[in-house]
């Protein structure tokens, strides 16, 4: 919907499409400057915070994986990584290398359907990947078996594709023989190429010109790249450990979105996702992934928000990769999980989400009882970044008719793959009567 | 009966002739639809048939029906199309596109529809696909599947149970 006067333009998109949940977009242009600009998200509050107090801290992994279909992985690692903190676990070796290998599986599913079905018809000019396919039908077929890939990852060592099930604090309740991993080796090498190919093709796609001075955050492992473990680190010289994350950043209500806004304390917006860990961790990708980046025309950092789809392609090269070394090496562990000594405390985790940091807090009691609990999603994380983005767009092709710019805009917030069923899982509901 | 579509690797069954797919979501009201009605029909325990729960997102529903290399496939899913609540409707999906029917709670807006219509245009459909939707009233978290909706379940499997029953004995 489009409103004109002589000299206000407004662009409104009731309902974005190709996103995950219920937002809209609003666009004021005044004077022939951007006035207003907002990512509304009206999908109602979730209240998973609550849901969780005084359930049992094992059952956070299987709760909080109902926030989302697309990425339950992460929501479930963030979970066990806070409650095994809180109780001083370590799990490590191959129970440690299964968790990052059930990380790949959602990668590469989530990756893959955004590439292809979600923000491939913006760059190709389809509006959707229906008419996208009927043009490129050997695309969406790689698509196609790509995800599937993806998928079998996550059935074979989550139990099932969505909503995984085999995952607990301290490790799994079943672990996989070496046999049930060898149908699926052939054809993670098939879809390391297929990955490979991704990043080229992505790489021909028409970009706009648009750089800006972001700050990135993102986990950062001195040896892998990041899915489960490390210290949360920006371009602008933060260095912190998981535990301190509340003391860097906050979150606030604003009246146009149920989803808080985050901030960095000193910095304001920043970026999370696949551009943020690109920049931060490029020296840790393997060099399938770094040759993929160099095929699809990537340096060794992106400032385009749009590139960000070479970006999932390369990050796809990378979760098959480290897949196919996981299970080259695997040996069945001695026991699913590690054993679990309760003790009240509270306990921090953050993964790396397919959409960027997921940050988890739990406070349990001697029993193990959830007191409470705190999470933080990515996409709550880059909204400002996204409000920040459609300034500028609309700033650069402000001269374009209405259909174009709003074309235009959508684009550029799915540069973020925004999942907003997870934004508003939020607890606070703030409702000004006055 | 085998949850959320999660048939791995080559054909399961070599003798499958009929897979049944039922779409949806067990904890969103009449979201439910498909769910109850491919219960019901894996209950039934159908002679070549095998039936599968889908949450519906259509990059995995082709991915279901093309692993499973069935010669019929039955979709059985939850619509608000604006007919009365329990309302069943039939559509041979391979003779031509489907109607644009809304249906709640699907992933990034890409779900059976545009998997029947996405897997058209790349000629993935399998030979024969019969979509039968159920109307539903209430989609909400947690609510209860409305009574008509919970009928109309039981008469969608009882068409479908029929159609398998015809195939076998023509």
């Amino acid at each position: 919907m489009k409103v004109k006067t002589a000299d206000t333009r407004v662009i409104k998109v009731d309902m974005m499409a190709r996103v995950e949940g219920e937002g809209a977009l609003y666009v004021k242009v005044k004077d022939g400057d951007v006035a207003d600009v907002k990512l509304k998200i009206f999908e109602p509050p979730r209240l998973f915070e609550a849901f969780l107090r005084g359930r049992a801290y094992s059952e956070a992994p299987d709760i909080t994986a109902r926030i989302c279909g697309i990425c339950p992985v992460a929501y479930q690692m963030s979970a066990v990584h806070a409650m095994e903190s809180a109780f001083g676990i370590p799990v490590e070796g191959m129970l440690r290398s299964l968790r990052r290998l059930l990380y790949c599986g959602e990668w590469i599913e989530s990756h893959v359907l955004h590439i292809y079905m979600l923000h491939a018809p913006d760059f190709l000019g389809y509006p959707d990947a229906i008419q996208m396919a009927k043009d490129h039908p050997e695309a969406v077929k790689r698509a196609l078996a790509l995800k599937k890939v993806g998928n079998d990852i996550v059935n074979l060592l989550g139990g099932r594709e969505i909503h995984p099930i085999n995952v607990r604090v301290g490790g799994f309740y079943h672990v996989p023989t070496r046999k049930d991993f060898a149908p699926l080796l052939e054809r993670l090498k098939w879809a390391r190429d297929a990955a490979i190919e991704t990043a080229r093709w992505a790489g021909t796609l028409d970009f706009p010109d648009l750089e800006r001075d972001y700050t990135f955050v993102a986990l950062h492992h001195p040896d892998e790249y990041p899915f489960c473990e490390g210290r949360l680190i920006s371009n602008r010289g933060m260095d912190i450990a998981v535990r301190d994350y509340e003391e860097h950043f906050v979150e606030e209500h604003v009246a146009h979105s149920n989803a808080l806004h985050s901030s960095m304390k000193g910095y304001g917006a920043y970026f999370v996702g696949p551009l943020a860990r690109y920049n931060l961790n490029y020296a840790q990708l393997s060099p399938p992934a770094k040759e993929a980046a160099a095929l699809g025309g990537l340096n060794v950092t992106c400032a385009n928000p749009f590139k960000s789809i070479i970006v999932r392609a390369v990050e796809t090269v990378e979760a098959c990769n480290e897949a196919i070394r996981i299970i080259e090496s695997y040996e069945p562990p001695e026991q699913p999980a590690v054993k679990v000594r309760v003790r009240a405390g509270t306990g921090s985790g953050c993964t790396e989400a397919p959409r960027g940091i997921l940050y988890h807090r739990y406070r349990v009691d001697d029993n193990g009882s959830i007191l409470d609990a705190r999470i933080v999603p990515p996409t709550s994380q880059n909204q400002k970044i996204i409000e920040d983005d459609l300034r500028r767009v609309v700033e650069m092709y402000i001269d374009q008719p209405d259909d174009a710019l709003t074309l235009r805009c959508e684009q550029s917030i799915r540069n973020y793959d925004p999942c907003i069923s997870c934004a508003t899982h939020y607890l606070r509901l703030h409702i000004d009567r006055s | 009966m085998r949850p959320c579509g999660g048939m791995t690797g080559r054909r399961v069954d070599q003798q499958m002739k009929t897979l049944i797919v039922g779409v949806g979501n067990a904890d969103r009201g009449d979201d439910a639809a498909g769910i109850l009605a491919a219960r019901r029909l894996g209950d039934a325990a159908l002679p070549g048939a095998h039936v599968v729960e889908a949450r519906g997102n259509a990059a995995d529903l082709i991915a279901l029906w093309d692993s499973a290399g069935a010669e019929s496939v039955y979709l059985i899913d939850a619509m608000q199309s604006g007919a009365a609540p329990g309302t069943v409707r039939r559509f041979a999906a391979h003779e031509g596109p489907l109607p644009l029917l809304r249906i709640e709670g699907l992933t990034h807006g890409f779900g059976p529809v545009e998997a029947v219509e996405l897997a058209r245009a790349l000629g993935m459909l399998p030979r024969r696909l019969i979509v039968i939707a159920i109307e539903g009233a209430c989609f909400d978290a947690g609510a209860p599947v409305t009574p008509a909706v919970e009928e109309a379940a039981v008469r969608a499997a009882e068409i479908i149970r029929q159609e398998c029953a015809c195939n076998r004995n023509p």
